[in-house]
C-alpha cells in the first residue's frame, strides 16, 4: 500500500501537531495542576444531611486568603447561595448531590465541574477581578433547571 | 437453457446490481421514517429557539424539556438510525446483493424498530420521559421508554446481522476476491455499532429497565453514564461514516472521477474501528470518581481518531484535483472550476465537507481536557454538532437522497428539483451558519445548554446572552423554512417526478491502481485489536468505578413532573 509523497508530508505535519498538543495538555494536566476534576471521595446520596461536611453547608476561611465553600446542590437550588468572598481570594468548593446529576459552572471562569450523588467533587478558582459572578447549574436535573442559579461576589 | 444460464450470470455478476421493486420498498421504508422525523424534529428545534429568545410560551401544558426530547431522540437517534440503515441497505443490494431470506430478516429488523420508535415516542408525548435523549439517571423516565429504546437497537442490530451475512454469501461466491469497497465499509460501520451499542444495552437491559419497574430499588449513576458514553461517542462516528461512504466512492462519480485510493479508504475505515469506542470519557472530563490518568489516556485515544478524518479530508481535494486537471484545469486552483457547482448531488454533500472543518476543529477543542473546562456543557457544544451532525452529516444524507429517491422509485431528478435542492442548501448553510454561530459564541460567554428561557436572577451576564439567544431563533426559523423545502423535495422525488432511470452513482478505481493488499480484509485481526483497545481502555478505570462505588440512587420521576 503505497501512499502519495504528498498525502505523507500531510499526514506528517498534522500527526506532529496533534502529537504536540497532546504533550501540552499531559503537561498542563499532570505538571501544572490542572486536570479536569476527578475528586475521588464517595458519600451515600441518602444521607447527605447527615454526613459531615455537608451537616454544615457554608463558606468557611480556612487559612489567609483561602476559603473552602462546602455546597449540597439540588433540585433546583445550591445551599448556600449568594456567597461573598474578598477579592485575591483562593476558594475550594466541595460538593455534592443530594438527588440528580446537577452542573456547577461559573460564568466567566473555567469552574465547570459535574456534581452527581454519591460523589464527592471540589474544584478550586482564584478570583482575582472584583465583581459579581454567575453560578449555574449546567447539567439538565428537571423542569426547573433553567432556575437553579445563584451568584458569588468578589469584593 | 444456455441464455437462461448467461442471463443469470449477468445479473449475478455485474456490478452493480440492480435493485428490485421489492428491495426498494424495503429501503424506502426506512427513508420515509427518516423524512418524517425530519419534520418532526425540525419543528421542535424551531420551537426551541422560540422559546429560548422569550418570542413565543408553550401552550397545553407542553414543556421545553419534552420538546427538547423528542428534538433529540426524534433527530439524533431516530433520524440517523433509519436513513443510516435505509441507505446501508441499498449499498448492499447494489454491491453484493441481497437474498430473498435477508431481505425478510431486514423487514423484521424495521419493524422491531418502529415498534421501539412508537413506544420511546408515545412515553414523550405523554410527558412520562422528558429526561433528553441521554436519559440520565437517576432522573427516571417510563420503564416503556426505555424499552422502546432497547428495541431500536435490537432492531438496528438486526439489520447489521443481515449486512454481515450479505457480505459473508458474497464472498463464498467470490473466492479470492476484494469485497466491493462499500459493502467493506457498511460491514466495518455495524460492527462498529454492534460493539459499542452493547454498552448502551447493557445499561438499559441491567440497570434502568428493572429500576424503573421498581425490581431494583437504587442504579450505579457513574456506571450508568459510563455506560452510555462508551456508546455516546461511537454513536457520532456510526453516523458520520455513511457520510463518509458518499464522499469516497459516490462523489468521485459524481464529479466524473475515479476513487483515490481503495486501500486508504478501507485503512480509514479501520482506524476508525479502533478508536471510535475508547474514547467515552472525553464526555466525562468534569466527572467525579474516574482516574484523570484515565480520563488522559482517553483523550490521546481521541487524537488518534483525527488521523482517518485527516486522510479523509486529504482523499477528496485529492480526488478534485485529479479530476479537475485530467479534465484540463490547470493552475493552482484552476481545477477548482470543473467541480459541478450545479449539481446538488454534489453541492449539497461538498458544503458539508467545508462545515466538518470548523466542526472537527471544535471537536478538539472539546475533547482537550483544559479547553473544554470552558465549553463543557455550554450552548457551544450545542453549536458544535448543529455543525457536525445538523450540518456535515445532514447535508450529505441530503445530497444521497437526491438520487438515491428518485432510483428507488423509479423516477428522475428533474432540474427543477435540481435548482430547488440548490435552494435548499443554501437556506440550510445560512440559518445554520447564524444558528451555530450565535450558538458557539454564547457558550463562550458562559450560556448553558439544555435550557429553556432564563434570566438567571437577572445578573448582568446572563442579559449579555440574550442578543445570541435571539439570534438563534432567526437562524432556527431559515432552517425550518430549509426542512419544509426538503419535504416538498422529498414528496416530489417519492411520488410525483417523471418516471426514468436514475443513476445509482458508485466510482471505480483507475485503472492502473495499486492492487488492495489482502490483509485489510483480515476481519478477525481488526475485531480482535478494536477489543484489545476498548480492554485496554476501560478495563483498569471500570473496575475502579464498581470497587470505589457509593451507594447508588433512588429514582427521581418527580423533577420531570411526574
Ligand atoms: C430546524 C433545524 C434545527 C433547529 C432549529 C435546531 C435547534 C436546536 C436547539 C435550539 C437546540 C438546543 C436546545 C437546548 O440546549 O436547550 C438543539 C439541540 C439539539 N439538536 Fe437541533 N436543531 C435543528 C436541527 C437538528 C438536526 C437536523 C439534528 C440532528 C440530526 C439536531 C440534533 C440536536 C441534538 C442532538 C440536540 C441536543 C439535544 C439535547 O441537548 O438533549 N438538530 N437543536
Ligand atoms: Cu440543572
Ligand atoms: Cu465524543
Amino acid at each position: 500500500m503505497k501512499m502519495h509523497r504528498a498525502e505523507e508530508i500531510w499526514l506528517v505535519i498534522s500527526v506532529g501537531v496533534l502529537i504536540l498538543s497532546m504533550v501540552v495538555t499531559g503537561y498542563q494536566a499532570f505538571a501544572m495542576d490542572m486536570a479536569p476534576p476527578s475528586h475521588k471521595e464517595t458519600i451515600d446520596p441518602q444521607k447527605v444531611d447527615q454526613t459531615a461536611p455537608f451537616d454544615n453547608p457554608g463558606v468557611f476561611q480556612t487559612e489567609e486568603g483561602k476559603y473552602e465553600v462546602v455546597m449540597t446542590l439540588q433540585i433546583f437550588s445550591f445551599t448556600p447561595n449568594k456567597i461573598e468572598v474578598p477579592a485575591g481570594s483562593e476558594v475550594t468548593f466541595t460538593m455534592t448531590s443530594k438527588d440528580v446529576v446537577h452542573g456547577f459552572q461559573i460564568a466567566g471562569t473555567n469552574v465547570n465541574a459535574m456534581v452527581m450523588p454519591g460523589h464527592i467533587q471540589k474544584i478550586t478558582q482564584t478570583f482575582e477581578e472584583p465583581g459579581e459572578y454567575l453560578i449555574l447549574c449546567n447539567e439538565y436535573c428537571g423542569a426547573g433547571h433553567q432556575m437553579m442559579s445563584t451568584t458569588i461576589t468578589v469584593k | 437453457m444456455g441464455l437462461e444460464k448467461i442471463k443469470k450470470v449477468s445479473n449475478n455478476e455485474i456490478l452493480p446490481l440492480t435493485i428490485s421493486k421489492q428491495e426498494s420498498r424495503l429501503y424506502m421504508s426506512f427513508i420515509y421514517v427518516a423524512i418524517i422525523s425530519l419534520l418532526i424534529g425540525g419543528l421542535m428545534g424551531l420551537l426551541q429557539t422560540l422559546v429560548r429568545s422569550n418570542t413565543i410560551t408553550l401552550p397545553w401544558g407542553i414543556g421545553y424539556y419534552q420538546i427538547l426530547t423528542l428534538h433529540g431522540v426524534v433527530l439524533a437517534l431516530v433520524l440517523t438510525t433509519y436513513f443510516i440503515i435505509g441507505f446501508q441497505f441499498a449499498l448492499m443490494g447494489k454491491t453484493v446483493g441481497i437474498s430473498l431470506k435477508q431481505r425478510k430478516v431486514a423487514w423484521l429488523s424495521f419493524w422491531v424498530m418502529i415498534v421501539g420508535t412508537v413506544m420511546a415516542a408515545i412515553t414523550i408525548l405523554m410527558g412520562k420521559a422528558s429526561v433528553l435523549y441521554t436519559f440520565y439517571a437517576p432522573l427516571k423516565a417510563h420503564p416503556v421508554f426505555y424499552i422502546g429504546l432497547a428495541l431500536v437497537i435490537v432492531g438496528s442490530w438486526i439489520a447489521g446481522f443481515v449486512n454481515w451475512h450479505q457480505l459473508f454469501v458474497w464472498k463464498k461466491k467470490h473466492p479470492g476476491e476484494k469485497s466491493p469497497l462499500l459493502a467493506f465499509m457498511v460491514a466495518i460501520n455495524m460492527a462498529m455499532w454492534f460493539i459499542a451499542s452493547l454498552g448502551v444495552a447493557v445499561a438499559v437491559l441491567v440497570q434502568f429497565i428493572p429500576w424503573s419497574l421498581g425490581y431494583a430499588e437504587t442504579i450505579n449513576v457513574l456506571v450508568s453514564r459510563t455506560l452510555f458514553w462508551y456508546f455516546g461517542h461511537p454513536l457520532v462516528y456510526f453516523w458520520l461514516l455513511p457520510a463518509y461512504m458518499a464522499w469516497y466512492a459516490i462523489i468521485p462519480k459524481i464529479i466524473g472521477g475515479k476513487i483515490f485510493s481503495d486501500s486508504l479508504a478501507r485503512l480509514s475505515f479501520i482506524l476508525f474501528l479502533f478508536f471510535s469506542i475508547p474514547v467515552g470519557f472525553h464526555h466525562q472530563l468534569t466527572e467525579p470518581g474516574i482516574d484523570p490518568v484515565w480520563k488522559f489516556i482517553q483523550v490521546v485515544l481521541t487524537f488518534m481518531v483525527i488521523i482517518p478524518s485527516l486522510m479523509t479530508a486529504f482523499s477528496m481535494f485529492a480526488t478534485f484535483e485529479i479530476t479537475g486537471r485530467r479534465k484540463g484545469f490547470g493552475g493552482l486552483f484552476g481545477w477548482l472550476k470543473h467541480l459541478p457547482w450545479k449539481d446538488v448531488r454534489f453541492l449539497a454533500p461538498f458544503i458539508g465537507m467545508l462545515a466538518f472543518i470548523p466542526g472537527g476543529a471544535g471537536g478538539i477543542i472539546n475533547a482537550s481536557h483544559q479547553m473544554n473546562a470552558v465549553v463543557h456543557n455550554t450552548i457551544w457544544v450545542t453549536g458544535h454538532f448543529h455543525l457536525t451532525v445538523a450540518t456535515t452529516v445532514i447535508l450529505t444524507f441530503f445530497g444521497i437522497s437526491y438520487w438515491l429517491i428518485p432510483h428507488l422509485t423509479g423516477r428522475k431528478l428533474t432540474p427543477q428539483l435540481n435548482r430547488l435542492g440548490i435552494i435548499q442548501t443554501i437556506v440550510w448553510t445560512v440559518g445554520m451558519t447564524i444558528m451555530s454561530g450565535a450558538m458557539h459564541i454564547q457558550g463562550l460567554l458562559g450560556g448553558p445548554r439544555r435550557s429553556a428561557f432564563s434570566e438567571y436572577g437577572g445578573t448582568e451576564q446572563a442579559s449579555n446572552w440574550i442578543g445570541y439567544q435571539v439570534a438563534q431563533a432567526i437562524g432556527g426559523s431559515i432552517l425550518f423554512i430549509g426542512i419544509i423545502l426538503m419535504l416538498y423535495i422529498f414528496i416530489k422525488l417519492a411520488f410525483f417526478a417523471p418516471k426514468g432511470i436514475e443513476e445509482f452513482p458508485i466510482a471505480e478505481e483507475e485503472e492502473d491502481a495499486e492492487p488492495t493488499p489482502m490483509f485489510l480484509e483480515n476481519w478477525k485481526l481488526w475485531i480482535a485489536i478494536t477489543l484489545a483497545l476498548i480492554l485496554f481502555a476501560y478495563t483498569i478505570p471500570f473496575v475502579d468505578i464498581i470497587q470505589n462505588s457509593p451507594p447508588g440512587s433512588p429514582p427521581f420521576s418527580w423533577p420531570i413532573g411526574n
